[in-house]
This record gives structure tokens, sequence and C-alpha cells, in this order.
């Protein structure tokens, strides 16, 4: 489904990304690690589109189509999704009108009717549910003066609304309480299907508990420079990054 | 060319004064000559270099005469979704044939009423166009509502313009309300023909007791419509004043906008929004002058501007001694779309009274890159996501309008303008 090959990207010309290769198939579930700054937001935000970041080599490919030739509405629409790290505060846009704007855009370019107020309004209940989110916290501007975890929750909301097939999930665990934890990552694997998959960007193997990866990948100066199973996030949770760190740092040296 | 010079550019228009109002006239016309058009470096009009771009535009410096205008071009002219009472004027001239007067007002030609103090309230001192205005004007309207008249219906002040021997027009309008009365107003113009026209325009408004008075504008007439206005009202006690000013093209345009709160427990309300493109400039100035305890002002003006237009704001709020316990509320938010385009802004506060609340601000930025990228990886189109921004942050400046249709309109034209209507 999504295959990146030797990405390199930098922002205001200072290389971030050096070299990512990634293989995610339909279904999978991936997870990407590694310490401040390594470059996994970055690598999130080139996926999304986020036209700051350069891309300087190599390419990515998304369901066949070339991803980095798109825009970022376009990629959106093809069913890439990005929950932000730092969902952004919007007053004076309403939740509702932005996420029926976005739906029907989306549903558009995908060939399907508009919904209806009617319609969009008993999918949004049946979304809401799968969140648990207030009523009262859609009702207001989009995120402005959200909680953080507020903020999160309305991330995962609006992938419910959309149905992506690649989810990318930007530390959308922290910030989040124990039982907030549980009801996302419940709706994520509600949304999990044999057809979409799911990259979960986290600092904490907590949230791997009960978002299950296939794949466990240590991001560390724009590379991956290890990858395995769920028992790695696991080594990683006792023994921190630094073993890592010195084994390519030292390599690097040499 | 030669620079404008008061005696001999405005002759013809100081000449071809009507006789009457003659003692005001010829203290407009003093005035005037005393003080001249502004300099280069005139304070007031610092930003807005309105002798230059005259004298580089008009060529004939004569008041436009009417033109013909049937009621069939009047009826298209009306904004979609009105329901009320119009007043036409033509070049300025009141056309009573051609109006809809509501019921319970009077309503005359301003010619008709000499015992009028004109210029008691838009005082020819305080701005060299309201003078030239006072001497020179040649028609316009005199409404009065009656004490405890509730005008329900909006009057729409619907004003042709069109370039006819001459290229000035210089409506002078006087509203007067009693006690009890409320009234709301709404401005609409026209320009006709491809010439420049240059509207010099004044409107005085003298409320009642306990009145509730609204006056919204609609500034559209394109890039050939430069305009000079000044609208002044005093508000007497448990009174409430509001203006909306909307504009969204022209050439140059500068709206003097003065509220003096002359009575207690009383409420002025400034509300403006300014879409700029192309090299259109518009300057609002505005002066809420607070002489008593106890009354309110709020003022709110958003803007954007994009290609080589310019915006001006400047807000003077005045707190006289005696004004204890005065609320006064100013805000002027700007978002730059382009390079090229520019703002000046500036808050101008005096208070001389100890117990007060003022707060004021302004802020100039652009649009919100983070924000436009949040909507687009939601699928929303860059265009579209860009309207929804500015439209979000201008958009609540249209809420301070209560005429249902007009708010239906000017959202519809600013959504449109903004790319933010789907
Ligand atoms: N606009 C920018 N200008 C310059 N450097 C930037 C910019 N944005 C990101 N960077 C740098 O890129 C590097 C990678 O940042 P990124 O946000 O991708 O890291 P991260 O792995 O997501 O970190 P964290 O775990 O803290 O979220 C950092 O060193 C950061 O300082
Ligand atoms: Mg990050």
């Amino acid at each position: 489904m999504l295959s990146i090959k030797n990405l390199h990207a930098s922002i205001e010309g200072t290389p971030i990304l050096r070299g990512i290769n990634l293989e995610v198939k339909a279904g999978e579930v991936h997870a990407i690690m590694g310490p401040n700054g390594s470059g996994k937001s970055t690598l999130a935000s080139v996926l999304a589109g986020r036209e700051e970041y350069e891309v300087t080599e190599g390419e990515v490919t998304f369901k066949g189509k070339d991803l980095l030739d798109l825009a970022p509405e376009d990629r959106a629409r093809e069913g890439v999704f990005l929950a932000f790290q730092y969902p952004v505060e919007i007053p004076g846009v309403s939740s509702t009108n932005f996420l029926r704007t976005a739906v029907n855009q989306v549903r558009e370019y995908r060939g399907l009717e508009p919904l209806d107020a009617v319609k969009f309004l008993s999918l949004m209940k049946e979304k809401m549910k799968l969140v648990e989110i207030d009523q009262k916290l859609l009702s207001r501007a989009l995120n402005e003066g959200f909680s953080g975890g507020e903020k999160k929750r309305n991330e995962i909301f609006q992938m419910a609304m959309l149905e992506p097939t690649l989810s990318i999930l930007d530390e959308t665990d922290s910030g989040l309480d124990i039982d907030a934890l549980k009801i996302v990552s419940n709706g994520v694997n509600q949304l999990k299907s044999a057809d979409n998959a799911t990259i979960v960007v986290t600092h904490y193997q907590r949230l791997l508990d009960y978002i299950v990866p296939d794949y466990v990948h240590v991001l560390y100066k724009g590379r991956i420079v290890k990858s395995g199973t769920k028992e790695l996030a696991l080594e990683l949770e006792e023994k921190g990054y630094d073993w890592i760190k010195e084994e390519i740092d030292s390599a690097a040296t040499v | 060319m030669s620079t404008l010079t008061k005696q001999d550019t405005f002759s013809p228009l100081l000449e071809a004064a009507t006789d009457n109002f003659n003692e005001q006239r010829t203290l407009g016309k003093e005035s005037f000559l005393s003080q001249g058009l502004p300099a280069v470096k005139e304070e007031e009009y610092k930003f807005t270099q309105i002798s230059r771009k005259l004298e580089k535009e008009i060529s004939d410096f004569q008041s436009a005469k009417p033109i013909e205008l049937t009621k069939e071009l009047v009826d298209q002219s009306i904004y979609e979704g009105f329901e009320g009472n119009v007043l036409v004027f033509n070049n300025g001239h009141f056309i009573p044939e051609l109006s809809d007067l509501p019921e319970g007002v009077e309503i005359s030609s301003i010619t008709k009423k000499e015992d009028l103090n004109l210029g008691s309230i838009a005082k020819p001192e305080k701005d060299t166009f309201a003078a030239l205005n006072l001497a020179s004007f040649q028609d316009g309207a005199f409404i009065s509502v009656p004490k405890k008249t509730q005008i329900t219906a909006p009057i729409l002040l619907l004003s042709f313009f069109k370039a006819n021997f001459g290229q000035v027009v210089q409506p002078r309008i006087w509203i007067e309300s009693g006690d009890f009365a409320e009234v709301t107003f709404i401005e609409q113009s026209v320009l006709l023909g491809e010439e420049i026209v240059f509207a010099n325009k004044v409107v005085e408004i003298k409320g009642g007791l306990n009145t509730k008075i609204n006056y919204y504008r609609l500034q559209n007439e394109g890039k050939q419509f430069i305009e000079v206005s000044n609208i002044e009202t005093d508000i007497h006690q448990d009174s409430q004043f509001s203006a909306v000013t909307i504009s969204l093209s022209g050439n140059l345009v500068r709206n003097n906008l003065n509220l003096n709160i002359l009575g207690s427990n009383s409420v002025g309300n400034m509300y403006g929004i300014y879409l700029l493109n192309g090299k259109t400039h518009v300057d609002n100035h505005t002066n809420v002058d607070h002489t008593v305890p106890h009354a309110e002002s709020n003022e709110l003006y958003k803007g954007i501007l994009a290609d080589h237009s310019r915006g001006v704001f400047n807000g003077k709020i005045f707190v006289r001694q005696d004004a204890q316990k005065t609320n006064a509320f100013q805000q002027n938010n700007n978002i730059l779309l382009s390079e090229d385009a520019v703002i000046n802004t500036k808050p101008q506060l005096e208070i001389w009274a100890d117990d007060v609340k003022c707060s004021h601000g302004c802020t100039t930025g652009q649009l919100d890159e983070e924000a436009l990228f949040y909507l687009q990886a939601r699928g929303i189109d860059k265009m579209q996501a860009k309207g929804l921004l500015l439209y979000a942050f201008a958009g609540e400046v249209l809420e301070h309008i209560e005429t249902e249709s007009f708010q239906a309109y000017c959202t519809n034209l600013v959504q449109e303008r903004l790319g933010s209507k789907f």
C-alpha cells in the first residue's frame, strides 16, 4: 500500500530525513519510535504533504500512485490521514462545518454523493460514540480551547469520519490519561480492517499494549536504524535508546 | 500639471452653490478656503493622498447633473432580498418620484428645510471636505423620524452616480429622530458609466432620547469611484447607535465616522470590514467622543488586503474628564495576503477621566499556514481552505448587521470574494 524508498527531506536547507525505507501493506500496523528530534513528525508531515519540507531524494508510492506528486488535499482524498502531534486551533471555523466540508470533498473525489445534513449528522453521531467525544465539543470552533486530550480525541474522531486507508498517528497517545488512551485505542482498533493500515508514532510502549503493532521501527537521525516486532518496543522501554545510539554512532565513526 | 489650489480648482463648485442656506454656506466656504486641500504631510490625511488623487483623476470639477433614471433601473439595482422602503438619489439629488416613502417619516429634499442648522453636527472646521460640501452641496435629503415611531422595515438609501457635465457629486443628508424612535438605514451606491466620479458626502444624524439607530453602508462601486464621506452623529441619553461599514471595492475611499456621545447610558458601535484587492485604497478614520459618564463604545474593524491594495485605520477615542465609568473597546485586525499590500493602523486614545475601562488593540498578520495545512490535510481544497480561514477571521463583523436580508446579502458577497462559498 505504502512504499517509501530512500526518502531524503530537508527543511530550510537542513537535511532531516536521510534515506528512509519502509514498506507498509494493507492490514498492517507499524510503530515508529525514536528519540526526540529524530525525524518522526517530519516523516509524517512529508507523507501528508506539508510544503515547508523539501524532498531532495527518493520516492513514495501509495496504492501505486506517486504520493509526492499530489497536493495535500488529494493525498487526504486518496486515503492518507495524519493525526497531528499538535492539532491546530482554528477560531471561527465550526467543527461541524469543517467536517462536513471535508467529508463531502473527500466523497466527491471518491465519486460518492455528498451527504445531506441529516445523513451527515447521523454519521457523526455514530462516530462520536466510537471515541466517546462530547457533542458540546463539536459545537465549538475547531480545537479552540480544547484540552490536549480533547484535541487528540478529536483527531481520532476525524479519522473515523474520513475513513482513511492509511492512518498516521503522530503521538496521539501523549497527553492522554489511561482511560482516554483506552478509548482512543479502542476507536483505532475498531476502524482497523484488512484493507487499511496504520502507522503509530509513539514514545511509549504503553500504547502498543492496546494498538498492537506488527512491526516496530526505530528512527534515529533521519534513518530507520532498527526494525523488529513488538518485543523491540519492550526492549526500548526497558533500556532506552542509548544502546542503539551508541551502536549507530560508533559504526558511523569507523 | 500644477498642484491643486483651492481657489482655482474648486471655484466652479463654489461658484455654482445654490441660493439657500447662505449663512451656512458662507461658513463652509470660509472654512474650506482656510483649510485648503490636505497637504502631502497633513497629519489627518498622511496615508491617504487625496489631493494628489483628485489632481490626477478628476478633470472636471463641477457638480454632475442628474441623469436619466428609470424605475426599472432602480428596481434592478436594489440588492436582492431587500424588504423595506427605498429613497433614490440621482447624483446626490433626492428623487421622491422614484422613491418609496415610508409611512410616518417626514422626508423631503434637504433644500426645502432652510431652518436646519446644517454643519452643526459635522462641523466644517473639523474636515475640509465637510466644509467643501457645506459650501457647495446641491441637494440631498432631510429625514425625520417622529417621537415614539419604530420603523421596523429598513430604509435603503440608494444612490446613483455618473459623471455628467461634471465629475463631482456632493450628497448631503440630515437625519433626526424624536425620542424613543427606532430606524435602520442602509446605504447602497451604484456607479454608472466609465468615467471616474468623486463623491464627497456628508451625513448628519441627530438622535433623540432613548433612540435606536442603525446605519449600514455597503461600498462596492468599483475602481472608478473616489469617495470621501463624513458621517457624524450626536447620541443622546439611553440611546444606541450602530454603524457597520462594508468596503469591498473602490478607487480611493476615505470614511470619516464620528460619534459624539452626549448622553449617559448610551452605546455607540462602529463595525467595519474591508476586503481590498487591486489598487483599492480604503481609509477608515473613526472618532468617538465620550463627553458624559456611564456610556459605552465598541469598535471592531477587520481587513483583508490583497495585491497592491492599501488600508488605513485610525481610531480615536476621547474620554473627557466628566466621562467617568466609560467603557470603550476598540480592535482592528488585518491579514495581508500579498507582500505589496500595506496597512497603516493606529489607535489614538486620549483619556482625561480616571475611572474608565478602555481597551484597544491592533494586529496585522498573514494567513495562518499551519491552519491552512491542517484543513488541506483533511481533504479540503486549498482555495476553499483559505476562504474558510479568511471568512472565519472577518465574518464576525457581519454578525452585527441586524437586518437579515442585508446580512445575508453581504455574507454572500464576502464569501464569494473570499472563495469560501461552497
Ligand atoms: N521548521 C524547522 N526548521 C528547522 N528545523 C526543524 C524545523 N522543523 C523541525 N526541525 C528539526 O527537525 C528535526 C526533526 O524534528 P521532528 O519534529 O521530525 O522530530 P520528532 O522525531 O517528531 O521529535 P519528537 O519526538 O520531539 O516529536 C529536529 O531536530 C527539529 O529541530
Ligand atoms: Mg514529533
